[in-house]
């Protein structure tokens, strides 16, 4: 059972001033999990994901990824990094790299792959997220699905143990988020283990196998889809569903 | 050591008696630049098409020279051709004032077209001529914009100031090497002009900088921050 | 008036020699001032408190100095400390760490103006903060910075002359000389002129044909 568990969190807290963002956060994820983090704005949930490949470091808590400690660890913070794959808001493709070049320039320079061996899995990966005709392009001149897309490709060209998302879709026109949606929902039946921070409650429902709800800093409760939308154990959970169906529509399904 | 301070604090007064004189060559030189390059830029972006052409060959030719074949052409060359008796002084702020008026028009005119051709018409449309529409409408906004670029033209007017050097004024660098063949100690001498220097750059910009914040147009050109 | 003799014969064989003096100092200095600016910028950008300092200090002291007098320091000053540098050297040092000041400003600037998810997203991928800086950073902030670094390139090509005050003989002093010995200031300094102007349109140019080249769609705001 034990290496099933890909990774463990424990009471991960983190101020930033005098607001505490993350009160005691702890969790598990097995292997092919899919994790949906749902709440308001400002309740930590893109703080967690980054306090996971230690971008942003916790005050205290610990992190096990396979089984070794990131937080308190000798061993240098790239060699998680590169086990754990993130995919950001923004996108934040390099803007001076082709769509191709974007997803080889890790493999060449920290996997350090030859260029003909980083050429080939790039482009492969490109085509995992149907993007083989854009290789050449510059972020400038893709979609804004396209573009994010292509950082989904890069983070998965590492052969990550776990994806993490933050906020994929919130940046993208409502047309464009259709694409990514069906990339994220591919890897996912295809057994990636992933962590979501998300508003897509559709996407959520059709592939997350746990829903966890976060309010001021704290996991308030967490569950298969099914039972969290339908019987919310606490008032607030229930509001927040509510609010969210009013806006994006039944979420239900 | 003891001589090295000894030999500062005595031809101190010499030197600081050039910090005026540079002071009056950059502000002289600057006012040149000013009023020639506001002409220049009205006459760039308002003028008939030969008068534009003319004057951007002007910017050209005084953007593209050395300062100092600048001065040794006018020093050694034109003035004595054209027979004026005239001093370096005088000689160094015309030069820099035409060098500086090339730069200067640039930036007025950049500030002018930014204005975009909307205030034109409107002043125009009021009945205004184009002189009254360029002195009430444009200009007072133009100069307020062009404060920022234009007081980047104040340090380099100082570094040219040293180059004056060469046709012998009797400014900072000049005093100094006048100095230093007087007393055989380059080290420390030319050090305190650097610190001099170095002063008057950094207390010429804080001012400017008081003068730009004084006469910022809220909500304009803050692009740059 | 204009003597073609003279012009011919007696002007253009040391005018020609000076040029050649002027190109080689340019070319020692376009390289290593670019180097300097990048390592200066850098090191204010991403050094520890202590280099960050320093670097800030460096541009404080070597923007506010003139050029000439910065060139009057190290070829005169130097030698009372031992350190005695002929012409060339001396003044392709002081163009050099000249140059360096005013490049790493526009450099910093640049640097600056990176958006700051780009090192985010490549330490996310593993890379350390100097693989994020030397392949991510720098690259894009470099091509920001052509215009201010090519601003700076036409400069130096213009103060190339001040050499001549430290005794090199390059197109400037080359031009004084033969126009002492003949009286004929005029027609010698527009000559010069003319020769300058000419250097710093064709430089002009090539750096804009440079700008293009590198140029990447999205990038240059």
């Amino acid at each position: 059972m034990k290496d099933n568990i890909i990774l463990r969190v424990e009471d991960i807290h983190k101020k930033y001033g005098k607001t505490e963002v993350l009160s005691g956060i702890s969790f598990e994820v097995r292997k092919g999990d899919t994790k949906v983090f749902i709440g308001s704005s400002g309740t930590g949930k893109s703080t967690l994901l980054r306090c996971i490949n230690q971008l942003t470091v916790p005050d205290s808590g610990k992190i096990w990824l396979h089984g070794e400690e990131v937080t308190h660890s000798q061993k240098s913070i790239n060699y998680f990094r590169q086990r754990i794959g993130m995919v950001f808001q923004n996108f934040n493709l390099f803007d001076h790299l082709t769509a191709v070049k974007n997803v080889e320039i890790a493999l060449i320079k920290v996997k350090k792959l030859n260029k003909k061996q980083a050429r080939e899995k790039a482009m492969e990966e490109l085509v995992r997220v149907g993007l083989k005709e854009q290789a050449d392009l510059y972020p400038a001149e893709l979609s804004g699905g396209q573009a994010q897309r292509v950082s989904i490709a890069r983070a998965l060209a590492m052969e990550p143990d776990i994806m993490l998302f933050d906020e994929p879709t919130s940046a993208l026109d409502p047309e464009l988020t259709g694409e990514v949606l069906a990339v994220m929902k591919d890897l996912s039946r295809n057994g990636m283990t992933m962590l979501v921070v998300t508003h897509e409650m559709g996407f959520a429902c059709s592939v997350a196998n746990e829903i966890i709800f976060m309010e001021k800093g704290k996991i308030l409760e967490s569950g298969p889809p099914s039972k969290l939308i339908r019987e919310p154990r606490f008032e607030r959970t229930k509001q927040f569903l509510c609010k969210l169906g009013e806006l994006y529509g039944d979420i239900g399904r | 050591m003891n001589e090295s301070i000894q030999v500062i604090i005595s031809t101190l007064p010499f030197i600081l008696k050039g910090t005026f004189v540079t002071l009056r060559l950059v502000l002289s030189a600057l006012a040149v630049g000013f009023v020639l390059g506001l002409l220049l830029a009205i006459g760039q972006v308002y003028g008939k098409k030969i008068l534009a052409r003319a004057i951007s060959l002007y910017i050209w030719f005084f953007r593209g020279l050395p300062n100092l074949v600048l001065l040794f052409l006018f020093y050694f060359g034109l003035f004595p051709l054209l027979g004026l008796d005239v001093s370096a002084f005088t000689i160094a702020v015309i030069a820099l004032g035409l060098r500086s008026s090339a730069y200067q028009s640039q930036i007025f005119r950049g500030s002018i077209q930014s204005l975009g051709s909307g205030q034109m018409m409107a002043a125009r449309s009021l009945g205004m001529t184009n002189i009254q529409a360029i002195l009430n409408i444009i200009l007072p906004q133009a100069l307020r914009i062009s404060i920022p670029g234009w007081s980047n033209e104040y340090p380099i007017l100082l570094t040219d100031s040293a180059v004056t050097y060469a046709i012998g004024v009797m400014e900072i660098l000049t005093r100094g090497s006048l100095v230093v063949s007087r007393t055989y100690q380059p080290m420390p001498i030319y050090l305190t002009c650097t610190v001099i220097f170095i002063l008057l750059n950094y207390g010429g910009m804080k001012i400017l900088h008081i003068l730009e914040d004084k006469y910022r147009i809220p909500g304009f050109g803050n692009m740059e921050m | 008036m204009i003597d073609m003799i003279f012009l011919s014969d007696v002007l253009l064989p040391p005018l020609l020699e000076g040029l050649v003096v002027t190109l080689k100092l340019i070319a020692c200095s376009i390289p290593f001032g670019l180097l300097t600016g990048i390592l200066i910028s850098t090191g204010r950008v991403y050094g520890n408190p202590a280099v960050s300092f320093l670097c800030k200090t460096y541009v404080i002291i070597f923007k506010g100095t003139p050029l000439l007098m910065l060139l009057f320091l190290i070829y005169f000053g130097l030698p009372s400390i031992g350190i005695s540098l002929s012409p060339f050297i001396a003044a392709v040092t002081g163009f050099i760490i000249c140059n360096g000041a005013y490049n790493s400003e526009y450099i910093r600037g640049a640097i600056q103006s990176v958006k700051s998810g780009q090192m985010v997203a490549a330490l996310a991928l593993g890379m350390t903060k100097r693989q994020a800086i030397i392949n991510i950073v720098l690259p894009q902030a470099l091509i920001r910075a052509i215009p201010g670094v090519s601003n700076e390139i036409i400069y130096l090509i213009k103060y190339s002359s001040l050499a001549y005050m430290l005794t090199c003989i390059e197109l400037t002093g080359a031009g004084k000389i033969v126009a002492s010995r003949y009286f004929r200031f005029t027609i010698v300094f527009l000559i010069v002129g003319l020769i300058y102007l000419f250097l710093v349109t064709i430089a002009g140019k090539l750096l804009t044909m440079l700008e293009k080249k590198f140029a990447v769609p999205g990038l240059i705001k």
